[in-house]
């Protein structure tokens, strides 16, 4: 068989596979988005319908929240461990990679347990200031459960960051005569920017279009994913819940692409 | 000569991480006792039980049975379907791989709730289709399928796959015979690493499932949410209690893999 | 398919334009005798591995161009079923096959059984003098061995024809010289019309029993070792081969005049010309009767001899090789006599 066959041969399951099972749903997506009471205008009324702006404004305001605050942890935790050498350090880091496969939902639950009804806080304040803190179920717990997940990815991007940097350069700086805060602002923060980037992209991308944990703690928190699963479910407006995934995918993704194109590496989302 | 201002650093960033390890592990642990706890209202001093781990088996083993089906199916049409998609994309190279290669990690980017709507408009009315956990399967495919296909050319990358498989071809091998003889063994650590997190992510998954799923094909993550919304604590606990037990395996074999794989590498 | 030791081989107007438009090769016709040894010598990316790709079949020629082994056209046969023998600069060992395995790997695809096949590995590692690590791992072998494997692979199967791209370049001077002896000698063992590319001219003039050499997808000159060493065609090729001076300088009556004084050619040429010397054919003579002197400028001990930069003699300084024995220094005036038939007319650039 010649070598070209065979090569076309290799590609042409996944083509069947992308096609049936990624491309033409994500077309019907689009269409059926276009087709609604509104037609094309459902696209414009994410932007311009007050409740849908709202809702994509929170949403975009909590990835954005979300994503600063898990580069801010996994810089700090991330630099040390990979700085010093102790006992005990190996279990450190498994503990803060271990919840890199949680779903959402057990996300959520996690939220729950910590600071729901029967929360592990609220039991800590009520003898301290005489009141249960409870806020799993709202924004706080949501940006808490956000946190939850992006740290541990965060932290191993980071992490990895550090370890490939150029001990030299650091060096350099310091023969120069540079202090430890010099050396931070001027080496070492600069060389991570592109772990920054790519690990703050997954962040926000993931944040943006999270769906378990705010399902679990979901009373009344206006995330996007929740509006999608009420108009699709609740409302049946199922062109608008097309529509606003569409825009969901469309932001997404465009954070992803945009990272990529700042640190020219490969960024890609995981779960 | 450690000044007591690096002890102090030292410290702070000590304590601050332990802090954030705290809060990933503390409710994981409190699930955990919670599953074998008689009263978790009262606390652990009410005594040690099985039985909530038993009435989930008993109400949910189908969801963990189905969950395994799942991840073990999507793993084989992963590995069908992307080990050789992986070295054709690889050794052929120029603009269309790599516009397929964007193509096919997508879906990391699209949120699996407008994947599993996109599904879920196209093939609702094949009501046979819809109502088989093919169905599931069809998205864990797609949401699984960059992360082996992505994990086998980071091998191909490293080792020069496309010499080794002139040289091959130089020797007489037809392409077949080389994708069997040179190919796929030498890909070996990334159809591990890939398997793992296949596995890993297809058991965990919730966004696209939860659209996908019908009353007779809940999987476990699915299963889940259902007793968080519905069940006492304790069963709930006991529920998150099977799962980690299924997930952490994965998770220190998927973490020994990587060690291991640095290992070898400074060791270059 | 095309058996057995040794085939003719033609290369038939090959030209090589890749897809991103680079014109890696002019069209090249050669061909070479069976059993020959061909070196492709050239800077690079002047396309000899481009080359040595076309004739083992991993690259397709333009349109018009044919490869052809006994007179066969292979042209369109896929390098698998060319049955040629391939030795690559990385030797692409497959790391998930022992020595042996990967030494019989040729002869298994061939259907060779396996006592047949183990029988023909031991006669190559005991070729090949690799005797002993036929079990290990490729990752646990040293760049030699693996050089010497990546070799017994190739000819395992006894192939139509040997081609090798820079077998030795990854290697260290002192292992590339003896494996440089060792070659030439399995080479000339094995009888195998084999194609060599390197960029290293001491390599070409040792193995071939004829360079081709290449400039920008071109041949400048093919011939024996000491055609292009004594009569190179071109300035280029010339300047390739070996430390050579290249003088410009008038020429009438049979002599060429210089800032320095006069030399008597061989050639009856007049007007403006480029001539070659190489440092071994310029002598240093006394200064008294000398047709030609100039000013001593740098004394590099070479090893075996020591190389002068002589200033003042032609328009830029002449290297110049004399014996250890002499003793000069810089400053030193010198003469300096070549042999008429040591000063070689150059054509073009
Ligand atoms: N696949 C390709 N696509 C485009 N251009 C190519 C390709 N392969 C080689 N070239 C170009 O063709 C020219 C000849 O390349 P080739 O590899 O044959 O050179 P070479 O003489 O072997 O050089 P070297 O000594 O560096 O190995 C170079 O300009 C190179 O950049
Ligand atoms: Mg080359």
């Amino acid at each position: 068989m010649p070598f070209n066959t065979f090569i076309r041969l290799c590609l042409l399951p996944l083509a069947m596979v992308v096609v049936a099972f990624f491309l033409l749903p994500m077309v019907r997506l689009v269409i059926v988005g276009g087709s609604g009471d509104l037609g094309v205008g459902a696209y414009a009324a994410i932007l311009f319908e007050p409740r849908f702006r709202a809702t994509l404004i929170n949403t975009v305001m909590l990835a954005v929240a979300t994503t600063a605050s898990s580069l801010l942890i996994a810089t700090v935790a991330g630099l040390f461990l990979q700085r010093h050498r102790f006992p005990g350090r190996a279990l450190l880091v498994a503990m803060l990679t271990f919840p890199l496969a949680f779903p959402g939902v057990v996300v959520g639950f996690m939220i729950i347990l910590l600071a729901g009804r029967q929360g592990l806080i609220g039991s800590i304040t009520l003898p301290l200031f005489g009141e249960k803190w409870v806020f799993a179920y709202s924004i706080q717990g949501l940006f808490l459960g956000y946190l939850y997940f992006s740290i541990p990815r965060v932290i191993l991007t980071i992490m990895a960051a550090v370890e490939k940097l150029d001990l030299s350069l650091e060096e350099a700086a310091r023969a120069l005569g540079a202090g430890p805060w010099a050396v931070h602002r001027d080496v070492i923060l600069p060389a991570l920017r592109p772990a920054f980037v790519a690990s703050g992209a997954i962040a926000f991308a993931t944040a943006m279009g999270a769906f378990g944990t705010a399902f679990t703690l979901a009373t009344n928190i206006n995330v996007l994913p929740m509006l999608i699963y009420t108009e699709f479910t609740l409302s049946a407006n199922i062109a608008m819940a097309a529509a606003l995934s569409v825009g969901l995918g469309l932001v997404a993704w465009a954070a992803l692409a945009l990272a990529r194109s700042f640190s020219g590496g490969t960024v890609a989302a995981a779960g | 000569m450690i000044s007591i201002r690096d002890r102090l650093i030292f410290t702070g960033q000590l304590l601050f991480t332990l802090l954030v390890a705290a809060f990933l592990i503390v409710p994981a642990i409190l699930s955990m006792l919670a599953g074998v706890t008689v009263n978790y209202f009262q606390g652990i001093r009410s005594g040690v039980t099985l039985q909530w781990v038993i009435q989930v088996w008993e109400l949910y083993a189908d969801t963990i049975a189905r969950s395994f089906v799942i991840a073990l199916s999507a793993l084989t049409v992963t590995l069908i379907v992307g080990i050789p998609a992986a070295y054709a994309l690889h050794v052929r190279g120029g603009r269309l791989s790599r516009v397929v290669e964007e193509i096919i990690t997508l879906p990391l980017a699209v949120p699996g709730l407008a994947i599993a709507l996109g599904l879920l408009l196209t093939y609702g009315g094949f009501s046979d289709f819809r109502r088989s956990w093919l169905f599931i399967l069809a998205g864990h495919v797609v949401f699984t399928l960059p992360f082996m296909v992505r994990s086998v050319m980071a091998v191909f990358a490293a080792i020069d796959v496309k010499t080794l498989d002139e040289s091959a071809s130089s020797l007489g091998a037809s392409p077949w015979r080389r994708f069997l003889d040179v190919i796929v063994p030498n890909a070996r650590p990334g159809i591990l690493a890939g398997s793992l997190m296949v596995v890993t992510l297809s058991l965990g998954e919730f966004n696209l499932t939860w659209m996908l799923h019908t009353p007779l094909t809940k999987t476990l993550p699915v299963g889940l949410a259902d007793s968080y919304a519905s069940m006492r604590l304790e069963v709930a606990s006991a529920y998150t209690l099977v799962f980690f037990v299924m997930i952490i395996p994965l998770l220190v074999a998927m973490q020994i893999f990587a060690d291991h794989k640095r290992r070898q590498g400074a060791g270059r | 398919m095309t058996g057995g030791q040794g085939v003719t081989l033609r290369v038939e107007a090959c030209g090589k334009t890749f897809p991103d438009g680079t014109r890696a090769l002019e069209p090249i016709t050669l061909d070479v005798a069976r059993g020959e040894t061909l070196v492709f010598l050239g800077p690079s990316g002047c396309g000899k591995t481009t080359m040595l790709r076309i004739i083992a079949g991993l690259e397709r020629p333009d349109v018009g161009g044919r490869i052809l082994f006994n007179e066969v056209d292979v042209t369109g046969i896929p390098i698998e079923r060319r049955n040629v023998g391939m030795v690559f600069q990385s030797y692409a060992l497959f790391p998930n096959m022992n020595v042996a395995e990967n030494i019989g790997y040729g002869l298994k695809i061939r259907g060779i059984g396996k006592a047949e096949r183990e029988a023909r590995v031991a006669e190559l590692v005991a070729l090949t003098g690799i005797e002993g690590l036929v079990h290990r791992r490729v990752d646990q072998l040293s760049g030699g061995q693996r050089q010497r494997v990546a070799l017994a692979r190739a000819v395992a199967a006894r192939p139509s024809v040997l081609l090798l791209d820079e077998p030795l370049t990854a290697l260290d001077a002192a292992l590339r010289e003896r494996l440089r002896v060792e070659l030439d000698r399995l080479l000339r063992t094995l009888g195998i019309t084999t194609i060599y590319v390197t960029h290293d001219q001491t390599e070409a003039m040792m193995l071939g029993d004829r360079i081709v050499v290449m400039r920008k997808g071109a041949i400048a000159q093919i011939g024996t070792a000491r055609d292009i060493y004594f009569s190179p065609a071109s300035r280029f090729v010339a300047e390739f081969i070996g430390a050579t001076n290249i003088v410009e300088a008038e020429c009438h009556d049979g002599m060429l005049a210089l800032p320095g004084g006069r030399l008597p050619i061989q050639n009856g040429a007049s007007g403006a010309v480029v001539v070659m010397i190489r440092p071994e054919s310029i002598d240093i003579i006394s200064t008294e009767g000398a047709v030609l002197s100039g000013r001593v400028g740098d004394v590099s001990f070479i090893g075996d001899r020591q190389r002068l930069t002589v200033s003042g003699a032609a328009h830029k300084p002449l290297l110049v090789d004399a014996p250890n024995s002499l003793g000069i220094k810089a400053g030193d005036i010198v003469g300096l006599s070549v042999k008429p038939e040591a000063i070689r007319l150059l054509a073009g650039d």
